[in-house]
């Protein structure tokens, strides 16, 4: 099996931080790939570089085999996107960001509304689309959002974190989705996720990086095995430690948060 | 291009679903319309300046061009909060096509806009000359708006949130707009300030806009459409310019 996403001694730097560290991965075809860390731990920054929205420092990407930072058309065919954060247009129908989407794409008229007829039922939105997103729940939004992704068929699937703050039957109604369309069509999935019960139970894969640096990888069972411990949580706290981490939503608060934990170090 | 026709109707839309945003920007216009105009006229009328309504008509009708042009713009940074732009941005097509659609859509938005400011000016008294010029008065209006969704967008590309927003209406578009010879002509102004109407680019599409409709130009009119037309390409390729460093 060909692979989809191929990473290779990966580095990006914001000034002095690191924020990922010579990182290394593959996700082969058709796979379901976990991609797990505390908060800070480089997660975002990766998907940004292999999304073609921001360039490494150094290293060498292959997404479809086509490099983000010099084919970054290839590439972005290549992949559909749910982002950490909803990004619908709430003045639009359900249907109608999902057309404004397709144009974007390229995707003929007629191919793109029988697929978003398709999509929209896959995902139970099917009487809905018709409505202004604005009048969406939480969890319609991010369905709506997972079949936007697909409209385009693409061959990867990117998830920053797609559950987030959903209830449990959504989030098991998005995996099903997802469990599903990676069974049907051979869609590769790369997400990352806060929850350990959802990466253990869907990937077949999980990489966990911690400080922009892979700790671990492997089958989920692989890595309770190797940390001796029986749920993917505990593994994944063993492997990462107790100490919570100061969520940075960029290189600006990074540096805040390393000046004062200098000025506090010079304190003592 | 069908970027860019897409990204057009979305604006379209966008503003049509608002009754609440159309009715409130006609709101400034129509009060300046109406104090400015009925409290000064008999006024501009008794020191010989003619009918300050058809004076102050093409001011007005800019005014309202000027403010929704600018705040389409100004959009991006809703976009970029509610996390719409991003969707645009990792799309398969240049930011270029993103940006012209967002501009041309912004503009089309703001000239039916002022469209509308014209029809409650003729309502109100406005009055105009049958010249080969009048169907200039579109154009010009339509540069405007373009020239004025160019500036909007690179303040709503630069800025990260809305509170530099009242620091630009009030110490750009606010001056801006009063010292264009909207309200009053250059004529018999202190030098300085004649330079300054001079400098304004809406200068000269507020009398580009008058002229057409009255057919007197005070720069005439190729002065009024060459400056315009350069403008604009200079603020679109700006605009375009600032949207393309946008870091997601």
């Amino acid at each position: 099996m060909a692979d989809m996403i191929a990473v290779h001694d990966l580095v990006k730097n914001y000034g002095d931080f690191c924020a990922v560290n010579h990182v290394t991965f593959t996700v082969p075809e058709g796979k379901i790939f976990g991609f797990l860390g505390p908060n800070g731990a480089g997660k975002t920054t990766t998907i940004k570089m292999l999304t073609t929205v921001l360039d490494p420092t150094s290293g060498s990407i292959r997404v479809n085999g086509h490099d983000p930072t010099r084919e970054q058309k290839a590439v972005r065919k290549s992949f559909g996107i749910v982002f950490q954060d909803p990004s619908l247009d709430d003045e639009l129908t359900g249907f109608e960001n999902m057309d404004l989407h397709g144009v974007l794409y390229g995707v003929p008229r007629g191919e793109r509304h029988k697929r978003i007829d398709t999509l929209v039922d896959f995902v139970g939105l099917g009487e809905r689309k018709n409505d202004l997103v604005k009048t969406y729940s939480g969890g319609m939004k991010r369905r709506l959002e997972v079949a936007r992704a697909l409209l385009h068929t693409p061959r990867i699937l990117f998830l920053d974190e797609p559950t987030i703050g959903l209830d449990p039957q959504t989030r098991n109604h998005i995996w099903g989705y997802i469990q599903q369309l990676s069974k049907d069509e051979g869609v590769t999935v790369f997400f990352t996720t806060h929850y350990m019960d959802e990466a253990d139970r869907v990937a077949g894969e999980v990489a966990v990086i911690d400080h922009g640096k892979i700790v671990a990888q492997g089958s989920p069972a692989e890595l309770k095995e190797r940390t001796k411990c029986s749920s993917l949580e505990d593994a994944f706290i063993a492997l990462t430690g107790h100490a919570i981490r100061e969520e940075e939503a960029n290189a600006i608060d990074r540096m805040r948060m390393m000046g004062r934990a200098w000025r506090g170090a010079g304190r003592r | 291009m069908k970027a860019i026709y897409i990204l057009c109707v979305r604006q379209l839309k966008r503003y049509v679903r608002s009754p609440a945003r159309i009715i409130g920007s006609l709101g400034q216009p129509i009060l300046f319309l109406v104090a400015l105009g009925f409290g000064l006229r008999s006024m501009f009328a008794r020191a010989g300046g003619g009918d300050y309504i058809n004076f102050l008509s093409p001011g007005i009708i800019s005014m309202a061009i000027l403010f929704n042009a600018v705040f389409s713009g100004i959009e991006i940074i809703w976009d970029r909060q509610f996390g719409f732009l991003k969707e645009t941005l990792v799309a398969p097509v240049s930011r270029l096509e993103i940006v012209f659609g967002r501009m041309l859509g912004g503009a089309i938005v703001a000239l039916v806009q002022g469209i509308v400011v014209f029809v409650i000016c003729l309502v109100a008294g406005f009055r105009i000359v049958s010249s080969p010029y009048a169907w200039l008065a579109v154009v010009f209006m339509f540069l405007i708006a373009l020239l004025f969704a160019g500036i909007g967008t690179v303040f709503g590309s630069v800025l990260r949130d809305m509170q530099g927003f009242p620091l630009i209406i009030n110490f750009l578009i606010m001056p801006l707009f009063f010292f264009s010879g909207a309200i009053f002509s250059a004529n018999g102004l202190p030098k300085v300030l004649r330079i300054g109407l001079q400098l304004n680019p809406l200068s000269y599409g507020v009398d580009g806009l008058r002229g057409a409709c009255s057919a007197v130009f005070a720069y005439g009119l190729k002065t009024d459409l060459a400056i315009g037309i350069v403008l604009t390409g200079v603020l679109l390729a700006l605009g375009s310019y600032f949207f393309s460093k946008i870091q997601l």
